[in-house]
């Protein structure tokens, strides 16, 4: 396998993005959009499109720039430093990954309409107020030559604002994925009021017709197609809570060394730097997991359960003990809401839970190795 | 290894080779003290096979697969070095040959010695003749190392050392040792010291072992009394010493942080030793077992990481202090969770678990050997982080 080592290439993707996003889309921005009430942004989704960024997993036949999961982590990452929003996870990383396991001319249309920013996307996959896609109970009955939807799912992000739908659903014999467009009939779209601001929503499907050509994949074997995204997904937003670990840390080491009390910067004090080393640490041991699972989904993406379970994992922990410590540590003003690592704590709390948690997580790794 | 040779073309060559040289005996994963082969003047092979098994290797270079030929090793490169850890674990090889002498002295030496003492001290090294032992701490340098006092004077053709060592790991054992002197009283504590060599036969050299919390006495105090010392076992320049030492706790650091990630154990999951203890795992220690376990992986991938990055030319320099930090309490957290699996079998010396209490025990010294987990954040908040003294 590759070295655990950012490539020249990656480096320089990485210092582009936070060059594109400490302009286009600082932590301020989330602030406007939270004040005027606004979830998503196309324009800076358009942008991103320009970039390279919505293709970043789609070949380059169908319009996209192939950098790969590694490169994709990159962006993420950078993403989660300032909390930029955009639907770059549902759309760019998973459905894009959904859509390439199935070799058409329709999911290299759909995948060109990814490529070029026209189309967004959401995973409707949970019900319940935990991750578990095989427990899914909405039913797709057959009707026909085609389907009837039915079922409630909740915890879409980006459901409120995306064009199509990725919709998870028991079939006769195992679970179905379809490809619908978000306004079809039967379908109503609620938008949950998501403590990190974001677009997020609950989707009730009444008797929504779907055709066989709606099934993306093989009917009853959603997982063939659905396991690659979500875990390109939670790799993905691993590196995005590794970015914002690194973001909430930034803000926290520079107040260490402004802030002054009994006369001096509390950054002196012994019992606060012991504590920003061992975050600084746990930040380091954690990057490697990150590092690790974007080369295993680019070189051996057959064998990636282990290292993105250990990366959303430990990403998870990192993200929270940053926050945690980010907040403490500024004392009364990081519980103000005009002070920015709030933010930084509401959005690690959702990307912990959203594509499973810790326990989740571990429970993966825990069964891989033998417990 | 010939030239041009591609790492597959390695792998099948040293498959064979381990095949027909490692001795049935030496196959278990031996992991244990008492699997060690530390070499030395005075080393008393336990077994045929163990001496079979170090000959056979050191012929090869392969006690040291990393270092130059010209001086014992075998000259592989970093994904050689793979290849050669990978199949060792495959067949459950034993380590040939254990020692400071390979840990630290010798990395200390090709970074810093003359190419005369290269070829004077590493070769023995390499072939498990010789056998070093650290001479750092001080009753009153212990955290605040570069406090040491043991004294060298210049006598023109020697250095007369007088003063007293401590937690000198074998010393009782070893033939000779690295030691931190200071050899000049006025220059400020980190720029009088010297890094001497010195016999442990000679005259005045002096140790007792220690009795430590485990029942074993790895650690020894080490007396000097008017020992001579001939100027030319001096490492790097005189009053220097403290360059060479903080490059050798480097080492020192990332090799006891290996110990914790199990990366020397072949990578064995804690699931399956903890499995083989306990019939059911309750819910309490099966989450704190997977959480070490996690951390474990992530860790060994750091290593990785790290090891990648010194390749690429980004040395680790301070932040090897996180990589022992984050190894040496990993490495309590495991040992504490095999105490729990235990239960009463482990409260047992040498039962039915064999030496678990006291490898567990041993544990407890790992954060405080080679600079505390306490040092280890303060130089990562001093001189990564940029926190104020």
């Amino acid at each position: 396998m590759s070295k655990l080592v950012l490539t020249e290439e990656e480096t320089m993707l990485a210092d582009m993005a936070r060059g594109f996003l400490d302009g286009a889309a600082p932590v301020s921005k989330l602030r406007q959009m939270r004040d005027a009430g606004q979830k998503a942004d196309t324009a800076l989704w358009k942008q991103m499109a320009e970039m390279g960024w919505a293709g970043v997993l789609v070949p380059e036949d169908a319009g996209g720039s192939d950098m790969g999961h590694a490169a994709a982590n990159v962006i993420a990452q950078e993403m989660g430093k300032t909390l930029a929003v955009s639907p770059y996870i549902s759309t760019a990383v998973m459905a894009a990954t959904a859509l390439r396991q199935v070799s058409d001319t329709r999911a290299k249309e759909a995948l060109a309409r990814i490529a070029s920013g026209e189309v967004t996307y959401a995973l409707a996959l949970d019900e319940g107020v935990k991750h578990d896609p095989d427990a899914t109970q909405m039913e797709a009955r057959s009707d026909g030559n085609g389907f009837r939807l039915n079922g409630n799912k909740t915890f879409v992000v980006d459901g409120g604002s995306a064009d199509r739908l990725l919709v998870l659903a028991r079939t006769r014999e195992g679970l179905t994925l379809f490809d619908i467009p978000a306004d079809r009939s039967g379908i109503s779209r609620n938008a949950s009021n998501m403590i990190d601001d974001r677009d997020a929503a609950r989707i009730d499907f009444d008797d929504v017709e779907a055709t066989g050509e709606d099934v993306l994949g093989q009917v009853d074997h959603a997982m063939d197609v659905l396991r690659p995204a979500l875990q390109a997904g939670q790799a993905a937003l691993a590196a995005e809570m590794t970015g914002l670990a690194a973001g909430a840390f930034d803000m926290t080491v520079g107040y260490l060394k402004e802030r002054k009390q009994f006369g001096i910067e509390i950054g002196r004090f012994q019992a606060l730097q012991h504590r920003a080393a061992h975050l600084w640490s746990e930040a380091e041991v954690t990057a490697s997991a990150i590092l690790n699972a974007g080369r295993v989904l680019d070189e051996n993406p057959e064998d990636a359960t282990l290292a993105v379970s250990l990366a959303k994992a430990r990403a998870t922990a990192t993200a929270t003990l940053a926050v945690q410590e980010g907040v403490q540590m500024h004392g009364g003003i990081g519980m103000t809401d005009a002070y920015d690592m709030g933010f930084y704590m509401k959005r690690a709390r959702v990307a912990t839970e959203w594509l499973g948690d810790y326990s989740y997580h571990a429970e993966r790794v825990a069964q891989l190795r033998g417990f | 290894m010939s030239v041009g040779q591609t790492t597959e073309e390695f792998r099948a060559e040293l498959r064979e080779w381990l095949e027909a040289n490692c001795p049935k005996e030496m196959r278990d994963g031996g992991m244990s003290e008492d699997a060690i082969c530390w070499g030395g003047r005075n080393w008393k092979f336990t077994s045929s096979a163990q001496e079979q098994w170090l000959n056979r290797c050191a012929e090869m270079g392969y006690t040291v697969p990393t270092w130059p030929k010209e001086y014992g090793g075998a000259g592989l490169t970093r994904d050689q070095e793979k290849v050669f850890k990978q199949e060792m674990g495959r067949i459950g090889a034993r380590s040939p040959l254990e020692s400071f002498g390979i840990w630290m002295l010798g990395p200390a030496l090709l970074h810093f010695g003359t190419h005369e003492q290269k070829l004077e001290y590493l070769p023995p090294i390499a072939r498990g003749e010789v056998r070093w032992c650290q001479g750092y701490s001080e009753p009153g340098a212990g955290s605040d190392l570069a406090n040491v006092q043991t004294k060298g004077e210049d006598k023109g053709d020697h250095w007369l050392v007088n003063g007293q060592k401590i937690w000198t790991s074998y010393a009782d054992k070893a033939d000779q040792i690295f030691a931190l002197v200071r050899t000049d009283r006025e220059a400020p504590k980190h720029k009088g010291i010297s890094f001497l060599l010195i016999e442990m036969e000679d005259e005045g050299v002096e140790t007792r072992p220690i009795k430590m919390i485990s029942g074993i006495s790895p650690f020894c105090e080490t007396f000097f009394t008017d020992v001579k010392v001939p100027k030319h076992r001096i490492v790097g320049e005189e009053n220097r010493g403290w360059d060479v030492a903080k490059y050798l706790l480097t080492h020192e650091r990332e090799m006891i942080s290996g110990g914790g990630a199990g990366l020397s154990g072949g990578g064995r999951a804690l699931g399956a030793v903890l499995n083989e203890t306990l019939d059911t795992m309750g819910d309490t220690l099966r989450a704190d077992a997977m959480r070490c376990e996690i951390d474990a992986l992530a860790i060994g991938l750091t290593l990785e990481r790290y090891k990648d990055q010194a390749e690429a030319g980004q040395g680790a320099g301070d932040a090897s202090a996180m990589l022992k930090y984050v190894g040496t309490e990993l490495n309590k957290r495991r040992h504490e969770l095999m105490m729990t699996a235990g239960g009463s079998d482990a409260l047992e010396w040498d039962g039915p678990v064999g030496n678990r209490a006291g490898d567990w025990l041993r544990t407890k010294a790992n954060s405080i050997e080679g600079g505390t987990s306490e040092v280890m954040l303060s130089i990562i908040s001093r001189r990564v982080l940029g926190l104020p003294a």
